[in-house]
């Protein structure tokens, strides 16, 4: 399976190839991927439903304990069977969506590169390889938003997704590093089985604060939801597929996954009931706002999202069950709705809801698909939708904290969604036949295949909920629930969730009914909504933005003197810090010197005052050098030839290197004023003085075990070489040594840059007096 | 300003480099033994291509040299890489020194040399490249 998925990635940046051989037929071929995987996934079932995982081992990195194992459970089953089935028919789709665009090939590229990362993510049993894909996911994603990247929304959509995901990311990066080393390992599996210790550690609260942050932004849970309806700016089949089927189920993919490990305690249910709570009921108020209608569609995604975050909150097995339900139910109506979208998208030209009407006429068959998924979105019998419905208000009524406002917000999400539900069936099929900007035409049975497939199941699994009873039992014995038994079914019998179903149905009907005139009241408080979340991001962006630009000009503004004092003066407070407040200097000077020692010590010091006074280039570049061949005696005196040696070549380059550069040099003024060279002076005084301190501590310090000892032993035998320093250079320390030659390379091609950019600016007509005020 | 032609140093600098050129070779062979190696014999093979280049100006150094400083960078960082590679090949750790014996003249290769020819090649392209970059914008600049 891991070749499969890695393999898979090939796969998509073939695609190009693909397209020259099969042409419009691509995105059929590519879809035979995912299928196969599903058929592969399919053959497993029966280990699975033994109440068995399937752990694939592969070592990655043993010495940093990083593996590319998978891990098969229930719960990894059923979202892998989710993104190979939807991702086949989503090809399938994108077949005839986008037929004859421009740029099929680097479509297929990303959505197939997403849906392997996707594949990777929830099949992962390292929390580092888990942590990669679910990075690839962000990106992939940022990519698709911005499909269409000449337009101006689209790229800022797929930005704002992507600080959004990524910010997550990087906290979920945190929580992670956390959780291994409070479980004391990186595989899931294994931390699965630490629940008790994990809960009563001492970094339970940060740890899981960081995972949460992770998760909700990707899962666009309140505060974080504003990313995901500005992400429909994406093609309509990204939308059905990341959007609302898969990626942004990886946030509560994580959540369930952990619920064994971290669910439990009462921060997590409080939290998580909570959070899902009103995410719930944000998303379903903000969707009947709207009446373009992949907006409404995304919305309800958010107030779904919201229900699952809720159900693993609770945590009982009932809301697990109904968790399970619910997540299958949603990934199938709902990928079928934002595709029937796209169809009307497609065929009419408008995404307007209110601009359409009467289209079941001229599209009998996708206005069949739309109501059945439609009814499914609503929660009405007899669809798959209904019973996850049911289990979740049973399963908030059941709460153990905060139960009034958890029902009331889950009631109003409930009413409000099946509004939408409502809307997104019957305005556009039904009404007044309305003058679309295209002629509309019933879809190409391409596109109509996989929401028929999705819908199809929704009503399949709804009439006969019991053949998933296997299926969600497994799940939820994976979520920490054993032996828990499971029995769906469409007729629970009169009771009180039942009555909440009825009365969010007629509530729903007269929201739909008012529509409208509601929305002409909900419009008035638009100057509020403008102060929401977004505008935090917003702000947040533009105070980033802001933040860089005073630091670039406080630190970065091209004068060396500038860089170099601010480099002198961290070192300064950072070494001095370490140097006063945690050892005592010491300022015993042992004088046990001989006269020639003095002498170069002397002379170098000397060099060093002669190249500061001095008022010629040339001169001072002598003095420097007189300080370079000192510092190589020194070396010669300290029996070191190697280094003398270096040093005696370097020196020798570098009066080559800046005779060169003197030539081109203005004529020499003194840039600094009295009191700028003062600071100067002060400045270097305190780096020598400190330097001076450090040296002396470093010798009366206590002897640590040296390592020259060891590297004098074994540069022979081991190394095969009597000069040490060599052996250092190109066998014991050569990884730093090739971090060198990158270093030195790039500081050639620096240089080489540097003039000739300049040399052309120059060309392009600058006066060198305006080279001179720059310089 | 760099002007070529004084009769001293073209004479010196076309008998010198051959020379300095050879010895550059020397250090970088006996270095694992003997003070020497790739870094100091890379600086002596740039002074040598430095002098030439003071003497008869940069066309002609570039005539002499065959090939781009830049070229030399990027080929002795792929030797610096390709000399971790025989080590993955024998499943020992990233970077294990490798030693083999050239039957006949009793020469001993190994990763670390491959390595140092690297180092050798990178200080080479990169002073060569500073410094004639340096030479021809002067150049542009007197014209």
């Amino acid at each position: 399976m891991q070749l499969a998925v890695l393999g898979g990635f090939v796969v998509a940046g073939m695609a190009p190839l693909l397209h020259r051989w099969f042409g419009a037929r691509t995105p059929q071929v590519m879809a035979l991927l995912p299928a196969s995987m599903a058929i592969w996934l399919l053959g497993q079932w029966p280990t699975i439903a033994a109440g068995e995982a399937l752990l694939l081992e592969w070592s990655w990195v043993p010495g940093l304990d990083i593996t590319l194992s998978f891990l098969i459970d229930g719960l990894a089953w059923l979202f892998a069977m989710l993104i190979t089935v939807i991702g086949s028919l989503v090809l399938v789709y994108t077949g005839d969506y986008l037929r004859g665009h421009r740029d099929l090939s680097r479509f297929l590229v990303v959505i197939v590169a997403f849906m392997m990362s996707m594949l990777g993510l929830v099949l992962s049993d390292s929390l580092v390889t888990l942590f990669v894909f679910w990075e690839l996911t962000s990106i992939t994603s940022f990519l698709l938003i911005g499909f269409n990247h000449a337009d101006l929304s689209a790229r800022k959509a797929a930005q704002q997704g992507l600080y959004v995901t990524a910010g997550g990311g990087l906290a979920l990066l945190a929580g992670f590093v956390m959780l291994a080393a409070a479980g004391g390992s990186w595989s899931l599996a294994e931390l699965m089985e630490r629940g008790d210790t994990l809960r009563d550690h001492a970094l339970y609260l940060p740890l899981l604060l960081c995972l949460l942050i992770g998760a909700f932004t990707k899962s666009a849970q309140f505060p974080f939801h504003f990313w995901l309806p500005n992400a429909m700016a994406a093609p309509t089949p990204v939308s059905a597929y990341l959007h609302s089927a898969t990626m942004v189920k990886a946030g509560v993919y994580l959540l369930a996954r952990l619920h064994p490990a971290l669910g439990g305690t009462e921060t997590w249910t409080v939290t998580l009931s909570l959070v899902g709570a009103i995410t719930m009921a944000t998303g379903a108020f903000l969707a009947i706002q709207h009446t373009n209608i992949k907006k409404l569609l995304a919305y309800s995604t958010v107030m779904a999202l919201g229900t699952l975050t809720l159900l693993l909150g609770l945590g009982t097995p009932g809301a697990l069950v109904a968790f399970v339900t619910f997540l299958l139910a949603h990934s199938l109506y709902k990928g079928a709705l934002f595709m029937v979208a796209g169809i009307l998208d497609h065929e009419t030209g408008t995404k307007d809801v209110t601009h359409m009407g009467g289209l079941r006429h001229v599209m009998p068959r996708t206005a069949a698909v739309a109501a059945i998924a439609a009814l499914s979105l609503a929660g009405l019998p007899p669809l798959l939708g209904f019973v996850g419905k049911e289990l979740m208000l049973e399963s908030a009524l059941a709460a153990e904290h905060y139960r009034v406002p958890i029902v009331v917000l889950a009631f109003v999400a409930a009413f409000l969604t099946l509004a939408v539900a409502v809307i997104v069936a019957l305005r556009p099929f039904f009404g007044p036949p309305r003058r679309t900007p295209r002629t509309p035409h019933e879809a190409p049975p391409g596109m109509l295949v996989g929401p028929a497939l999705l819908a199809g199941l929704s009503l399949l699994l709804g009439l006969a909920p019991g053949w998933l009873d296997a299926l969600v039992a497994v799940t939820v014995a994976g979520l920490g629930a054993d032996d828990h038994e499971v029995h769906l079914a469409l007729w629970h019998g009169i009771n009180l969730p039942l009555v909440l179903s009825l009365a969010s149905l007629a509530l729903g009907l007269a929201v739909w009914r008012r529509w409208d005139r509601l929305r002409a009241h909900l419009a008035r408080f638009r100057p509020l909504m403008a102060r929401g979340p977004e505008a935090g991001y917003e702000a947040l962006m533009a105070g980033m933005v802001a933040g860089a630009e005073w630091q670039t000009r406080m630190l970065q503004n091209g004068h060396m003197r500038n860089y170099l004092i601010v480099t002198l003066l961290t070192l300064l407070g950072l070494v001095g810090h370490a140097l006063f407040f945690r050892h005592a200097p010491s300022l015993e000077v042992p004088l046990d010197l001989y006269l020639h020692e003095a002498m170069v010590a002397g002379l170098m010091v000397a060099g060093a005052v002669t190249a500061c006074v001095m008022r010629s280039r040339l001169a001072a570049v002598a003095a420097v050098g007189i300080m370079g061949f000192s510092i190589a005696l020194t070396f010669v005196l300290f029996s070191a030839p190697d280094l003398a040696i270096t040093q005696l070549l370097v020196e020798t380059l570098t009066v080559i290197l800046l005779v060169l550069v003197l030539f081109r040099l203005p004529r020499f003024v003194t840039l600094s004023t009295p009191t700028e060279r003062i600071r100067d002076l002060v400045v270097a005084g305190l780096s020598g003085t400190l330097v001076t301190l450090l040296m002396l501590s470093v010798l009366a310090g206590e002897r640590l075990p040296r390592i020259s000892d060891y590297l004098v032993a074994n540069s022979q035998p081991q190394g095969h070489g009597h000069n040490i320093v060599n052996v250092i250079l190109v066998d014991f320390r050569a990884l730093d040594t090739l971090g060198e030659m990158f270093v030195l390379a790039l500081a050639a091609v620096g240089v080489l840059a540097m003039l000739r950019f300049h040399a052309e600016e120059s060309d392009a007509g600058r006066t060198p007096a305006q080279e001179r005020d720059d310089g | 300003m760099v002007r070529s032609g004084t009769l001293i140093l073209s004479v010196a600098a076309r008998l010198l480099l051959p020379l300095q050129l050879l010895f550059s070779l020397f250090l970088l062979l006996r270095g694992h033994d003997e003070p020497g190696g790739g870094f100091i014999a890379g600086l002596v093979a740039s002074g040598a291509f430095a002098l030439y280049l003071f003497a008869y100006g940069g066309r002609a150094m570039h005539a002499m040299l065959k090939v781009s400083p830049r070229d030399l960078i990027g080929v002795g960082l792929l030797l610096g890489v390709l000399s971790t590679l025989p080590a993955w090949w024998q499943g020992e750790p990233f970077f294990t020194a490798q030693w083999w014996t050239v039957p006949v003249i009793g020469f001993k290769a190994s990763t670390p040399l491959l390595f140092d020819i690297g180092v050798y090649l990178v200080v080479l392209g990169s002073v060569l490249t500073a410094i004639t970059a340096l030479v021809e914008t002067d150049r542009e600049n007197d014209a």
